[in-house]
Order: C-alpha cells, then sequence, then structure tokens
C-alpha cells in the first residue's frame, strides 16, 4: 500500500499534474492528499469507511471547453474515452478534450451484451482481437477501476458434423495466431452447461469449442473506468455538447468542430460516434460504406447461479451469459432493415426468445426484465475502421457491427496511434477506407455487401 | 411495424426480407480503368437519418419486390409501390 502511495505522489509530482479539487480541500492546501485519495484501493476504501464514505472525490471533472485542443475526440463511449486515455497515456498528448452528445456510457458501450472474445478466424481480425483480450486482461489495474472482466470462457455450440470441421478449422486458426481455442466434446458440453437440450430435434449438440480466456465484463464500469483514468492524465470529458460541424481550412482539412457548447478548434478531430458515423461523416463530405441497423438486448428477472460461461447458439445467432447480478443477458440477430431508432420490433424479440428456448427449455419459466436496442455500423464486410481518412486532420473509428464492446481497448489503443502518428496501426492495417476500392475486404463470414447479412 | 403490400394489403414484418438501399443505380457499363462508380454503386451508401427509400421482397407473400419509402427513425412507411414500376412512377 505504501508503495503505491508514493509511486502515485512521485507520477503526479512527475507530470506536474493539476487537479480541480473541492474547494474547501484546496483551501486546507491538500491538493496532492486528494489526489493520492483519488486512488479506489483497500486502504482508502476502509478510511473512507470510518467517514461514512464522504470525502469520496468526484470521478472526473466536467469541465468548460476550451477554445482549443491538439486533439478532439467526438463520441464518449468506450472507444472514445479509451482513444483520449491511450492518447495522454501512450502518446504523451494529453490537452485533448472528449465531445459527448449526452452523457458518457449512454451509446452502445451500456447497450451491448458484454461479452469479450477473441477467437476470430481470419489473420486480419485475430491479433487485433487477441490484443484487446490481452489488454482486457490487465485493464482493471491499468485504470485503477474495477471494470469486473471475468473470464469465464466462451463456449460456441455444434450442431452438426459440418459445424465440427469448421470449428476444428476455426480452432486451429485461431492457435496458429497465437490465442487459445479447445474443441470440447458432446459430454463435456453437456457436463459444462446441464441445462441445453441436447437432443433438440433440429440442432442437436454435437460438441463445443471454448476459449476459455475470453469471457464478460461490466460495461458501464468499462466507460467509466476510462473516462476516470483519461481525466486523471489532464483529459477534457464534456457531456452534452453536440458536434454540429467539422469546421475545415481552405485546403479542406479538418481544424475543428463546432458544437452546441461553441466552436472548438483542434489540430486533429478523431470519430468515434458507432451508429451515427455516417451523419458525422457526411459533415466532412465524406461517404462511408456503413449502414445503421439496431440490436436488441434482453435481461431477465434475477436468478441464483445457472450458466458460469457465455454461451453462443451460432445457427440462431443467439449468446447468452449471467451477470453478477443474476439476470441472464442475452441477444441474437439484427432488426434487419436501416434504423436510428434505439427501440426494437417485437419479430425480433419473438426471434431471439425462440432460439433461446430451442437452446435451454428451462428459460421459458423466466420474465423478461427489459430489453432495449443499440444503433449499429453496419459494414459491407462486417469489419471496422480505424484509420485516416481522405480529409487531413480527420480520423476515423467506425463500423464496429455486433463486435465494438470486445474491442473496446484495442480500438482505442491503435486510433490513439493512428491519431498520434497520422498512419494505420499496424494491427489495424487491414482496417482501411479504401479496403473495398483495392478489392480487400475483410470479410470473415463470406456474406458479401449486405450489411444485415454480417 | 407493416408494410402495406400494393398485391397482398397490410402485412406483418415477418413476411419482408430488406434489401437496402433503393437509390443506388447500377452504372451502365463497366471500365476496368476507372472503376469508382462499381464502388460508389456496390459499397457507398448515404445512410440517411430520416426517410430513405428501399428495397423490399416479399417473400412470404406474392414474391414482389417492393420500393419502400421509410423513416429510419420513426419508421412511418410513407409509400410502397412495386419496384419494377417505381421509378416510372407506377403504383
Amino acid at each position: 500500500m505504501q508503495l503505491s502511495l508514493s509511486q502515485e505522489f512521485s507520477i503526479a509530482a512527475e507530470s506536474n499534474f493539476a487537479y480541480q479539487t473541492d474547494s474547501s480541500l484546496e483551501r486546507a492546501g491538500q491538493r496532492q492528499v486528494v489526489r493520492a485519495a483519488m486512488d479506489y484501493s483497500v486502504f482508502n476504501l476502509i478510511s473512507q469507511g470510518f467517514r461514512g464514505h464522504r470525502g469520496w472525490p468526484r470521478a472526473w471533472r466536467d469541465p468548460e471547453p476550451k477554445p482549443r485542443y491538439d486533439a478532439v475526440i467526438v463520441g464518449g463511449g468506450g472507444h472514445g474515452l479509451a482513444t483520449a486515455y491511450y492518447l495522454a497515456s501512450e502518446h504523451g498528448i494529453r490537452n485533448v478534450a472528449v465531445l459527448e452528445r449526452g452523457h458518457i456510457g449512454s451509446g452502445n458501450v451500456g447497450r451491448n451484451t458484454t461479452i469479450v472474445r477473441s477467437d476470430y478466424l481470419l489473420r486480419e481480425e485475430l491479433p487485433f482481437y487477441e490484443w484487446s483480450l490481452k489488454l482486457w486482461e490487465g485493464l482493471s489495474r491499468e485504470l485503477n477501476f474495477n471494470v469486473m472482466f471475468s473470464q469465464r470462457g466462451v463456449l460456441s455450440l455444434l450442431h452438426s458434423d459440418g459445424d465440427v470441421d469448421d470449428a476444428v478449422r476455426r480452432g486451429n486458426a485461431i492457435q496458429l495466431n497465437g490465442s487459445d481455442a479447445e474443441l470440447f466434446s458432446r459430454d463435456k458440453v453437456l457436463r459444462m452447461v446441464p441445462l441445453l437440450d441436447p437432443d433438440n430435434g433440429r440442432f442437436p449438440i454435437y460438441g463445443g469449442l471454448l476459449q476459455k480466456r475470453a469471457g464478460t465484463a461490466r460495461h458501464d464500469a468499462v466507460a467509466w473506468g476510462y473516462a476516470r483514468a483519461a481525466d486523471r492524465l489532464g483529459v477534457d470529458i464534456i457531456q452534452n455538447c453536440e458536434v454540429t460541424a467539422i469546421r475545415r481550412n481552405e485546403r479542406g482539412a479538418a481544424i475543428g468542430v463546432e458544437t452546441t457548447r461553441g466552436a472548438i478548434a483542434a489540430d486533429k478531430v478523431g470519430l468515434a460516434v458507432a451508429g451515427h458515423s455516417s451523419r458525422l461523416a457526411s459533415m466532412a463530405g465524406l461517404k462511408l460504406p456503413v449502414e445503421s441497423h439496431k440490436l436488441q438486448a434482453f435481461v431477465t428477472e434475477g436468478i441464483k447461479p445457472l450458466l458460469d460461461t457465455a454461451l453462443v447458439f451460432g445457427v440462431g445467432h443467439f449468446y447468452i451469459s449471467q451477470s453478477d447480478k443474476g439476470g441472464l443477458v442475452f441477444g441474437a440477430s439484427l432488426d434487419g432493415y436501416n434504423s436510428y431508432a434505439q427501440r426494437g420490433n417485437l419479430a425480433a424479440v419473438e426471434d431471439t426468445v425462440e432460439a433461446g428456448l430451442h437452446l435451454m427449455p428451462a428459460l421459458k419459466r423466466l420474465r423478461l426484465l427489459r430489453h432495449w436496442a443499440g444503433v449499429m455500423d453496419m459494414t459491407m464486410d462486417g469489419s471496422p475502421f480505424i484509420c485516416p481518412t481522405p480529409v487531413g486532420g480527420l480520423y476515423l473509428n467506425a463500423g464496429w457491427n455486433y463486435g465494438g464492446f470486445k474491442a473496446t481497448p484495442a480500438s482505442g489503443w491503435c486510433f490513439a496511434h493512428t491519431i498520434a502518428r497520422d498512419e494505420p496501426h499496424p494491427l489495424a492495417r487491414h482496417y482501411t477506407l479504401d479496403r473495398f476500392a483495392r478489392g480487400y475486404a475483410v470479410d470473415s463470414t463470406g456474406a458479401g455487401p449486405q450489411p444485415n447479412m454480417h | 411495424m407493416r408494410l402495406t403490400c400494393p398485391i397482398c394489403g397490410t402485412r406483418p414484418l415477418e413476411e419482408f426480407t430488406y434489401r437496402g438501399d433503393a437509390s443506388v443505380r447500377r452504372p451502365p457499363d463497366f471500365n476496368p480503368k476507372n472503376t469508382g462508380a462499381w464502388v460508389d454503386y456496390v459499397y457507398m451508401r448515404d445512410n440517411p437519418k430520416g426517410p430513405h427509400k428501399e428495397h423490399w421482397f416479399h417473400g412470404g407473400g406474392c414474391s414482389s419486390w417492393l420500393t419502400v419509402e421509410r423513416d429510419t427513425v420513426s419508421h412511418e412507411v410513407r409509400s410502397v409501390k412495386l419496384a419494377r414500376s417505381a421509378r416510372s412512377g407506377g403504383r
């Protein structure tokens, strides 16, 4: 404990960190003490316990926008906040603002089903997602915020000989790319998840493919953890600030943004606004290979422990896990048509519940507590963009399809690199806008240029 | 959401399949030296927030291709026409 406190002091001293504190405490000249007291630790938890937890400072400031920043990130979701954090921590760019239209975490980072995995097939994808998984493994410590990353495994079910052959191929590809995968027999699957219907007429259980290091995380905590950590490095997180235009100079390069809270100049502008990427890009005259679609998620009433892994029922596009509160969290396919509405249709509800009952008939006695929808960038090949754009000074992080949450750390990592160095990160070098024109689509499902099929 | 098929009448969503943006136009010819128009046609989309013209297939009904004008925020359907006649302003 002593060590970590003294480290904190030395980091604070080195970076000449000026943190806004409660004015009463500042008057008492306790700024540095407050800085250390901000750490979430057992020591501070106990010492706050004696004071009725009234001494915790706010987790991040609520600053007024400055007239100018080195970089402005549009979008205070997981990817935008992670980008700001890594810009500050990895690239030393701390004069950064994150602009969020609503409040941070109100978009897709708080709307997903929290599954984190890296069991991808293609070598254009896996090393990126594997790096993300590695960052997840150290994230709570890195951010000093418990993101409740639980490596409970993700088990994909197999229902035919063809499925098993495909899983062998995928498992081998995963291992060759340096990650972990394990083929499970039918018996092993049923021992792990006894409530499955093993002899379902249409989809009997033939086995499973497990990625042990995969799991779930608490999605809100990811947004809050990155926000707090970025703020502690000097990043301004500005909420209720909608970008209405992108300002460009006579050569066409981006030089800032117009917002509902005034104009903000910036050397570099990064877009991380999944769902609304086409809208923001069109402000700079760019057309994207993206359609906005909505995906629903569901949570049941809380029950005793039933499922200790995350389960994927590929034929129904269905995935399910149990949250620490006890609710079963699940989802399935897109509603299927272009939409910016954060609400789903009943046809997809029926479809999803049907898939769930196919898999685990015991679910039928549960009541649904909530269901909601998130608006997703669906791209023409099912893969994202982390790249510079044809507009100078404007960088794009978009197109996350279903897979944005698990990618959050690596997406921020690579996007920060792209913004700082004006080039794609080696792990994300395939995720450029021009890949379609060049004939290098990264289409792991082979569905072709049909966004709602990925 | 329901769609009113010009042939079958008002039918539930489950009967229809979505095909996407109906405003894109297939380029008349292919020039291997200039593929830009084809890249635009195959991959690029306006993706508007508001009125959107799109193709639907009535597979659970009369097997017609439809051109639908729908709002992507409110989901209000403004018009449904048979795709083969939509371009010439038919029903």
